[in-house]
């Protein structure tokens, strides 16, 4: 974050006659606080410089200061769209850690999986109605918003929050998932691919919305892979780049679903490679249900898991660790390890490093949307202005994400 | 000395093979490969790795740090990269001093910009060669580096 109205850049636009136009932080176009920096000439970016920053609050930092199961729900904050992502991500890095210390039960590894599409429903519905909305198709919004909502009701039956849900607890999930929520789920599945062509006919072959998308926002497989950008926008250029796929976590390896690819790698096609991924979401969570397996929701671990609540009534040594790890937490072996898995905008990954206490020593967030919004100063340079709105859509950034 | 277990990796034997001083250390912990390499040799490590057709370590996920105050060289500058092709991790890490710089790896990967930018408003690493190292998170005026250990949670009062 820095007061570019100051630097060398102002100064060299204004000796060569460009305009500086500043769009953001308050700019509805930006998704959030984004302030992007453009020297134009006429209508064409010469130059764009995207300033962040205006989100950032220490997450990192605060992570050092509490025990590990306290991190969980710091992680919600970060990608607001997709905070089971963010939970999974943490608790898979902390559970590498502690190794052989515990086993998470299949049950808890199927409904992680089944909860973390479910969020890449939500997110990409949030990303096709704002970008659909930046645009100028109003009504894919209002429908897009109409299908989250119920995804949302869906997080709340399990989580008891629409958003900051924190379900996902190292050793399993927080709660047994309630009854009636497979039912739920069912339902939602029953009428949720039709929505998609429904979204489709609005869209796919809408001239406006071709016309404003096709082939801008263009770079080279080389180019992005180099400057770090992963999710469906290395997908659009070809790359069936999927760590789902290619570094299986959480039993994923169990599931069937296509990759999806397009090789234009233009902003209509991520639209589409985004489309596709919500119909292989929704496969994923179709046999997540069917193949549900019986069994404990938690890990056995004493010391590291909460123990249920009718335990604690006539056990003493569970009532022990109970009180432990809610006043002490539990110790984690000494090492570091890297977990990265594929969220929605791309990979996320969690890199802990611990030196034996019951707190993290150092916690380190890679996002998606910092990666591809480096990205964007290339995809928007020499293209107009309306097309930066169309690009900023089409990268799909949430600016909690960026600056954590 | 790098053991001959480690020496299986092909990645291990390649650089040693290339320059036996630019690896200091080595470790696989819970199947992470992590590998310390000499500062003074690490751009043009970087650039083997990333060229190299059989390593091809084209992907770099993350660059951050760790602060271990006050051990000696204080800062690890840690980097994970991937191969899109191999599909396979790997740590490295450079350690250094706070009046030290680290070589920036922008020219191997350009994406490598901003996380460079980071680390330094952060830990206060300078990266030599980094074409725009400047606060990136932080406000341009702000005093200190924040993920500092000696740093406090609250910030200064």
């Amino acid at each position: 974050m820095a007061d570019i109205m100051d630097s060398p850049v102002v100064e060299a636009a204004e000796q060569s006659g460009h305009l500086i136009l500043n769009m953001g932080p308050q700019h509805p176009s930006t998704h959030g606080v984004l302030r992007l920096v453009l020297e134009i000439d006429g209508e064409t970016v010469i130059k764009a410089t995207p300033e962040i920053g205006y989100l950032h609050t220490g997450i990192e930092k605060m992570a050092e200061a509490k025990m590990y199961q306290q991190v969980v729900p710091l992680t919600d904050r970060i990608d607001y769209l997709a905070p089971l992502s963010n939970n999974l991500c943490y608790v898979l890095a902390v559970e590498k850690l502690l190794g052989d210390k515990l086993e998470v039960p299949r049950k808890a590894q199927w409904t992680r999986v089944l909860l973390n599409e479910l969020s890449r429903l939500n997110s990409h519905l949030v990303w096709l109605g704002s970008h659909a909305l930046d645009i100028g198709a109003m009504s894919v919004f209002l429908y897009c918003f109409r299908e989250r909502e119920e995804i949302l009701k869906i997080f709340e039956m399990v989580a008891g929050q629409r958003m900051m849900t924190s379900y996902f607890r190292i050793g399993g999930l927080a709660l047994e998932p309630p009854l009636g929520f497979h039912e739920r789920v069912r339902a939602f599945l029953s009428t949720f691919p039709s929505k998609i062509d429904e979204y489709e006919n609005l869209l796919t072959y809408n001239s406006i919305w071709v016309g404003r998308t096709r082939g801008i926002g263009v770079l080279t497989t080389e180019e992005l892979i180099g400057l770090g950008v992963t999710g469906p926008c290395i997908r659009a250029t070809g790359v069936p780049l999927d760590l789902r796929k290619t570094n299986p976590y959480s039993c994923y390896d169990e599931f069937q679903f296509d990759v999806p690819t397009r090789t234009e790698g233009d902003v209509y096609a991520r639209y589409l490679v985004r489309m596709a991924e919500m119909r292989e979401s929704v496969k994923i969570i179709q046999q997540a249900l069917e193949g549900m397996p019986e069994g404990p929701f938690k890990a056995e671990a004493a010391g590291i898991v909460l123990p249920e609540r009718e335990q604690m009534k006539y056990s003493i040594e569970s009532l022990i660790y109970h009180f432990k790890i809610v006043t002490e937490g539990f110790r984690v072996p000494a090492g570091e390890a890297y977990q990265a898995i594929e969220s929605p905008r791309g990979q996320m990954g969690y890199y802990v490093v611990s030196d034996g206490t019951a707190r993290p020593y150092r916690v380190h967030i890679r996002t998606a949307s910092f990666g591809n919004l480096q990205a964007l100063p290339a995809m928007i340079q020499g293209r107009l202005l309306a097309d930066v709105v169309a690009i900023i859509g089409s990268i799909d950034i949430v600016l909690g994400d960026v600056d954590r | 000395m790098i053991s001959e277990e480690l020496q299986q990796f092909p990645v291990v034997a390649r650089l040693l093979a290339w320059n036996a001083a630019s690896v200091l250390e080595g470790k696989v912990d819970r199947n992470e490969l992590t590998l310390v390499l000499d500062s003074a040799h690490w751009l043009e490590a970087a650039r083997l790795l990333q060229s190299d057709p059989e390593l091809h370590y084209d992907f770099l996920s993350t660059v951050s740090a760790v602060d271990w105050y006050p051990a000696d060289p204080r800062f690890e500058v840690v980097y994970h990269l991937y191969s899109t092709t191999r599909h396979d991790w790997l740590r490295i890490k450079v350690r250094v001093n706070a009046d030290q710089e680290v070589a920036s790896v922008t020219p191997v990967w350009p994406g490598a910009n901003w996380y460079e930018r980071e680390t330094f408003d952060l830990f206060g690493i300078r990266f030599a060669g980094h074409p725009d190292l400047r606060r990136i998170m932080m406000p341009d005026d702000w005093e200190g580096h924040p993920l500092r250990k000696d740093y406090p949670v609250e910030g200064y009062r």
